[in-house]
């Protein structure tokens, strides 16, 4: 390792730490938006790592999530809660693999229609096995509170910024980008780009998989309208690409701002926020195209081209 | 040029958010209230919830407020859309509590939503009287959540009415024994489904048809076809509100001839007379109100005169009367302090329009309406765990 990564890595442990320690000295008020960044954080990093290089749009968050919240509202009260969540990101890697075997050789809106459809299908599955036992929704009664919530979050956000960081390192990595960048040219440099996009969209399957599994504590009831509620997988894809996709770091400084963004819209114009959200939506797309990433790396360079 | 620009924007921002900021009179109660104004949930939310807000708040202000120790004080509500999502209800709920520091939260809208908001009005104390909630798990939810109550009743006491009215209707000769029954493959009407078929064999009956749709389902003919096939003499569906007006059109298409005819949610809505007019004579549907009663016609008359819309004949004056619950509670304590508000809520019986509300040791309502019928253009209440004001059932006449 270079001494850039060194310095890079001790930079994240410091902000992992203090982040761990907001429930402490923040208001309970800021927990609660602290659990939605690192709810946003989490899906959108592990997004971005697939749809990042491959620039395949998925729009299946919300159908992992959904299928991670049920894990735990079937499981809570058979299995300990801690072998929920590996139960969940198992069964997310799984799905996402079969998902992926079948889509992934699609491409472009194919792919995106695909995976919109696939929560719907998934909560259809779901609600039409809950009809032949003659249950509805499912109760998740724990003594979990929001730091809980919180820390495990926070603990699967740096899970997937080592796993992203080390994939990005590794051969993985570097065939994917050179799909991203021209698919003809990667086969016929010898890569298996099928079997490459299949491997990593399991990594964003596992992963919304284990924050399902991690939040349905917080809603206490799991229903499948409100499990699989699409609106997720948009947010999700806004936010990456507010922040930019072309690093790791990207998804995370577009989750903050937006997080702030809605709450501010959220309390201000209780009545008109899907107006407002919608504004904000268009000056971000033709203010900021390549997200936040693209504006700091152009001062960057403004920066070091006046220094030179 | 470009910086004084920014700067104006900057300016004009703040001046907007500082004009959107409500004024806060010295006095008031700052009530909460959260739920939703899109998604989902919103039409329901538009007829049952929001409404009954705006006319507690126009009722207690023309009374001067509420007497807290002495001191009469205006309520100021502060309102959230919770985009029918259960991770906006939680923001919402904690910005309330902790940014608003508001006096007192309404319980949201829907079970789902509801249960959602629950740790954090337990974090902070304050007191929930649910309106549209409906469960079987009251005990242990009210073990958790120790200021949480109940009151629009759960599946199996509705099940139970419906089965009782199809009882009483067998045994006085007006129907036979053969009940057709299906249900909207989704929460609601899966669990109700789920409750009424032993009950229903329990009581004699012989369902002999039986299936469920999925939810939003545009052309429900096949259904309706196939329980006339079946030639029963009752039909029920456990329906959501857009299949309960689809049902009730297709029954009218084939001419489905039951002497009972029950659709669930929706049917005690103003609309579905409006829809089906002198149609809807003698059908059934979840809910009820003691519609003769002059506290319901008084509410009623307010509640149009104040939103410009009918209240429904279930959830909307189930919802008024919880808001009536706090005020009362909070008089009767004489004080903000949650724990006390919360404490006499539990120790009291509240006089409000659906009657008197008195919450058991599991802080449960047992006297709830379960089925109610169209008769001569009102939806009235003809079974209920233990109201008063039910009226006679009648046979369903042949469809016009």
């Amino acid at each position: 390792m270079t001494a850039t990564e060194w310095r890079d890595l001790g930079l994240a442990l410091v902000v992992l730490v203090v982040a761990a320690g907001l429930p402490f000295f923040g208001t309970p008020y800021y927990l609660t938006l602290g659990v939605t960044i690192a709810m946003y954080a989490v899906l959108a990093t592990s997004w971005a790592l697939f749809s990042g290089p491959t620039h395949y749009i998925s729009l299946a968050t919300a159908a992992f999530f959904g299928l991670g919240t049920y894990v735990t509202a079937v499981g809570i009260d058979h299995l300990p809660y801690w072998l929920l969540l590996p139960i969940a990101g198992v069964i997310g890697a799984v799905v996402a693999g079969l998902v992926g075997l079948a889509t992934l050789r699609l491409s472009g809106v194919y792919f995106v229609i695909f995976t919109l459809g696939l929560a719907e299908f998934i909560r259809q599955v779901i609600t039409w096995a809950q009809n032949l036992m003659g249950t509805r929704g499912l109760y998740v009664l724990t003594d979990l509170g929001e730091r809980e919530i919180y820390w495990q979050l926070l603990g699967l956000a740096a899970l997937v910024f080592l796993g992203g960081w080390l994939i990005g390192r590794s051969r993985l990595g570097f065939a994917l980008r050179i799909i991203g960048d021209d698919e003809e040219v990667a086969r016929h440099s010898g890569i298996d780009t099928a079997r490459a996009k299949v491997m990593l969209f399991m990594v964003p399957g596992a992963v919304a998989s284990i924050t399902g599994a991690i939040i349905a504590p917080r809603y206490v009831y799991i229903e499948p309208a409100l499990a699989f509620a699409p609106i997720l997988s948009f947010t999700v894809v806004i936010m990456a690409l507010l922040g930019g996709t072309g690093r790791l770091w990207g998804p995370l400084v577009g989750v903050i701002p937006f997080t702030f963004l809605t709450e501010w819209v959220a309390r201000w114009f209780p009545n008109q926020s899907t107006l407002v959200m919608g504004l904000a939506f268009l000056v971000i797309v033709f203010l900021l195209p390549k997200g936040f990433v693209g504006l700091i790396d152009g001062a960057r360079a403004r920066a070091r081209g006046a220094f030179a | 040029m470009k910086r004084r620009t920014l700067m104006h924007l900057a300016a004009a921002a703040v001046a907007i958010a500082a004009a959107a900021a409500p004024a806060l009179a010295q006095d008031a109660l700052r009530i909460g209230a959260v739920g939703p104004k899109t998604g989902p949930l919103a039409g329901g939310g538009a007829v049952t919830f929001w409404p009954n807000v705006q006319l507690w708040a126009a009722d207690v202000n023309a009374r001067g407020g509420i007497n807290v120790g002495g001191t009469m004080r205006p309520v100021e509500i502060v309102e959230y859309d919770d985009q029918t999502n259960p991770g906006e209800t939680i923001k919402a709920v904690q910005r309330l509590a902790t940014e608003d520091q508001v006096d007192f939260i309404l319980a949201p809208y829907s079970t789902g939503l509801n249960l959602a908001a629950a740790p954090i009005f337990d974090r902070f104390g304050y007191p929930m009287v649910t309106h549209t909630a409906t469960t079987d798990k009251v005990a242990e939810l009210s073990a958790q959540f120790p200021n949480m109550f109940f009151s629009l009743g759960g599946a199996q006491g509705i099940a139970t009415g419906v089965v009782e009215v199809l009882t009483g209707l067998r045994d006085r000769g007006d129907i036979g024994n053969r009940v057709a029954m299906v249900n909207v493959a989704d929460a609601f009407g899966i669990e109700l489904a789920g409750a009424a078929r032993p009950q229903l064999e329990a009581a004699g009956f012989e369902i002999v048809y039986e299936t469920s749709y999925p939810l939003g389902t545009q052309d429900l003919s096949p259904i309706m076809k196939g329980a006339v096939a079946a030639t029963p003499d009752a039909f029920v569906a456990w329906s959501y509100p857009p299949d309960t007006f689809a049902l009730t059109e297709q029954a009218v298409i084939e001419n489905l001839a039951v002497g009972a005819f029950f659709t669930a949610v929706g049917t005690s809505f103003p609309g579905y007379a409006g829809r089906f007019a002198a149609q809807a004579e003698g059908v059934l549907g979840v809910g009820g109100v003691h519609a003769d009663g002059a506290a319901f016609q008084e509410y009623a008359a307010r509640h149009e005169a104040v939103t410009g819309a009918k209240p429904d004949f279930w959830a909307s004056a189930m919802t008024y009367s919880t808001f009536q619950v706090l005020e009362q509670a909070i008089e009767g304590a004489g004080t903000t302090d949650r724990a006390a508000v919360a404490q006499y809520i539990k120790d009291n019986a509240f006089e409000t329009v659906i009657g008197t509300l008195d919450y058991d040791e599991n802080n449960n309502n047992p006297a709830f309406w379960t089925v109610g019928q169209w008769q001569g253009g009102v939806f009235k209440g003809v079974a209920s765990t233990g109201r008063e004001g039910a009226v006679d059932v009648v046979v369903k006449p042949a469809w016009q």
